[in-house]
């Protein structure tokens, strides 16, 4: 099962982790009573954890190269994951998405208005996870000011509705372009960098967008935000709440379809192909005659579009914005969402984001480690699956034997 | 009226007070196999970085005369996208593949700048995309089966053996359709047989009508190889001309082996 050395190691990692810990966990210092407390059972528990995790680990990391060698030896390919096959051979694929998309579809008669809206609120994260993935996933730009696009699409349709009586859909294509023209603008400065430095420079991006909406009063009414922004028209009919959520559910499913759609045949289009290219050598890639520069704007420009349109629905879904709603959290969120599903791969960020989002709301009686799960996850997925839930497949072409190669 | 496709005039780089080319002259005529060689660190790399726009030179003028015969570019300033397509297209010393595309769409990539479609075409599948997409999969495959990659089209470029993957950045740059090619150091690493594949390809590529510019450190393929060959050495040339007359040349040999010490 184990051997010695993987008990001693592991030993070693639990009295380390009991030193390391020791100043937090043991001593409690009560400047009232003026005495100190020694709490030596948290020492205990935490060398105990400590060496249970660490042993497990190394058992697993063990289980899983002797498979590889196993494999290696007998010759025996690596099998394909079952999802991989599903998602790559239509016969499974659209059946099976026809019964999601069913289920989806008569899912709200089925459950109260709550849970209803708990489901739109994970289909805009499936959305902004969606919008962020051709950033981080496809461009491999490391994007933590997202946010700031999802802002400047709610305020849009605030704004506009607000001063000009805009109505919902007007607003969902300028909101959208308004995010674009932000993604470009945020795009230009950010040219050059890359890796750590870009993800520093958008995630002050993102700070100053929310600091703007929160002190410039005459424009957004600062922290106390704009309220009755009205709810999606149907025809001018007038809705009632429970319809209206049913209505906007319809909208989101719609809008989810319709991303899908569009980032499906972005990515194994020339310019989806550029993005990969871009991320994987910048160098190599320009000296293939792709315009960094041009690419780049694309990505975030398109990007913040997504981000824009889920903004105009999530102010017509809350009827009311601030910029509390548009804090660092939500950004790394997305993030979460695009690395814990998949980079770069369409239904692991679905996957993600329904993890992401539905669970927290299920599990609210432990909402106080809601953090503290978040990172135990996320820790834990990059060292099990760096990949993440569904790795991200290249589309594969067949060709026919004869010479000439026909494509296909 | 016989332009060089490549011509270079006086080019020098400077990297703050160091000077890592100086004046260097080199001109590649239509057809040819030229061979740029020196000792490490004499500013080969930094020469092809220059001419593929990757740095801009400190002095100096380059030229591309284009064989079909249309007005010759002034290349210097040019970013390296925009050389590239002027058509001239570059391998890297270091392998730069894109690591976990798949073969074929590593190629797909150097037809990138000869197709037009963007995001609207993509997005509602026009039929000239549809069209543009077949012929960019037709035609890079046409190459993987002219380099000998046509069997792993789909395997992922990491997953390729070493030569492999250096054949498939010569696939790669040959997508861009250039009229001059320039191979860095492509026998670097490679085994006799596999080299002895590599200069029959260069060969084969070059009777297809391209100009080769080559770095190459394995002297038997650069001999049997080159019609011209420049010698570079702390960044000046100190020889130039056939094999033959180069590898006699007295500076060449000090350089490479240093001097004599009787003389």
């Amino acid at each position: 099962m184990f051997s010695l050395e993987q008990l001693k190691k592991s030993l070693l990692v639990s009295l380390w982790f009991a030193f390391l810990t020791f100043p937090l966990l043991v001593i409690k210092v009560d400047p009232i009573q003026r005495t100190v407390l020694w709490r030596w059972e948290n020492m205990v528990l935490v060398a105990i954890g400590s060496f249970l995790v660490s042993l497990l680990v190394r058992v697993f990391n063990q289980h899983q190269e002797r498979r590889r060698e196993r494999r290696a030896a007998g010759g025996i390919a690596e099998r394909e994951p079952l999802i991989q096959v599903i998602l790559r051979e239509p016969k499974y694929l659209y059946p099976l998405s026809a019964a999601v998309l069913l289920c989806s579809l008569i899912f709200p008669h089925l459950v109260s208005t709550y849970q209803t809206n708990i489901l739109i609120t994970a289909l805009m994260y499936v959305m902004l996870g969606l919008g962020l993935n051709i950033v981080v996933g496809l461009a491999g730009l490391l994007d933590l000011g997202y946010v700031a696009f999802y802002a400047v699409g709610a305020y849009s349709y605030a704004l506009l509705n607000y001063h000009f009586d805009v109505g919902f859909w007007m607003a969902l294509p300028i909101g959208a372009l308004l995010a674009a023209m932000f993604g470009v603008l945020l795009g230009f400065p950010v040219l050059r960098l890359r890796g750590d430095y870009l993800a520093i420079v958008t995630l002050g991006f993102g700070e100053i967008i929310r600091l703007i909406l929160e002190n410039w009063n005459e424009f957004s009414q600062g922290p106390s935000g704009i309220s009755n922004i009205p709810r999606p028209g149907f025809f001018g009919v007038e809705l009632s709440l429970e319809s209206a959520i049913l209505y906007l559910y319809y909208i989101m499913i719609a809008m989810v379809i319709f991303t899908i759609f569009v980032v499906n045949r972005l990515q194994d289009s020339r310019i989806g192909r550029a993005w990969v290219a871009l991320r994987e050598d910048e160098i190599a890639c320009q000296a293939m005659g792709i315009d960094k520069r041009k690419t780049k704007l694309t990505a975030f420009a398109l990007g913040a579009t997504w981000a824009g349109m889920v903004g105009v629905i999530f102010a017509a879904k809350t009827t009311f914005i601030n910029p509390a709603s548009f804090t660092f959290l939500e950004s790394a969120i997305i993030l979460c969402i695009v690395v814990l599903g998949g980079m770069g791969s369409i239904f692991g960020v679905i996957v993600g984001a329904l993890v992401l989002i539905l669970l927290p709301e299920y599990l609210r009686a432990l909402s106080d480690y809601r953090m503290l799960a978040f990172g135990a996850v996320l820790v834990t997925m990059m060292i099990f699956r760096p990949q993440g839930v569904v790795a991200n497949i290249r589309r594969s072409y067949q060709f026919r034997a004869n010479p000439d190669g026909e494509g296909q | 009226m016989n332009k060089p496709v490549l011509q270079v005039d006086g080019l020098s780089m400077d990297f703050g007070g160091i000077r890592a080319m100086c004046e260097l002259d080199l001109e590649v005529h239509r057809g040819q196999i030229v061979a740029l060689i020196g000792p490490n660190g004499a500013g080969k790399t930094t020469f092809f970085n220059c001419v593929t726009g990757i740095y801009n030179p400190t002095a100096g003028n380059i030229f591309l005369n284009p064989p079909d015969g249309s007005k010759p570019i002034r290349l210097n300033g040019l970013k390296p996208n925009q050389v590239t397509r002027k058509g001239m297209a570059r391998t890297f010393q270091n392998i730069r593949l894109f690591q976990k595309m798949t073969v074929l769409e590593n190629v797909m990539i150097g037809r990138h700048c000869r197709t037009s479609s963007y995001i609207f075409g993509a997005v509602f599948r026009t039929r000239a995309t549809v069209r543009e997409e077949r012929e960019t999969v037709e035609k890079s495959y046409r190459i993987l089966q002219k380099v000998g990659l046509a069997g792993a089209v789909n395997e992922l470029a990491e997953n390729l053996p070493y030569g492999a993957q250096r054949r498939l950045e010569i696939a790669r740059a040959l997508a861009t359709e250039p009229f001059l090619l320039l191979l860095d150091e492509p026998a670097a690493g490679m085994n006799p047989q596999e080299t002895r594949e590599l200069d029959e390809l260069i060969n084969r590529i070059r009777d297809e009508g391209h100009s080769i510019l080559l770095i190459e450190h394995d002297m038997k393929l650069v001999m049997s190889l080159s019609d011209k060959i420049f010698v570079v050495d702390y960044g000046r040339k100190i020889a130039e001309g056939s094999p033959r007359e180069v590898s006699s040349d007295p500076a060449v040999i000090k350089a490479y082996l240093g001097e004599d010490i009787d003389a």
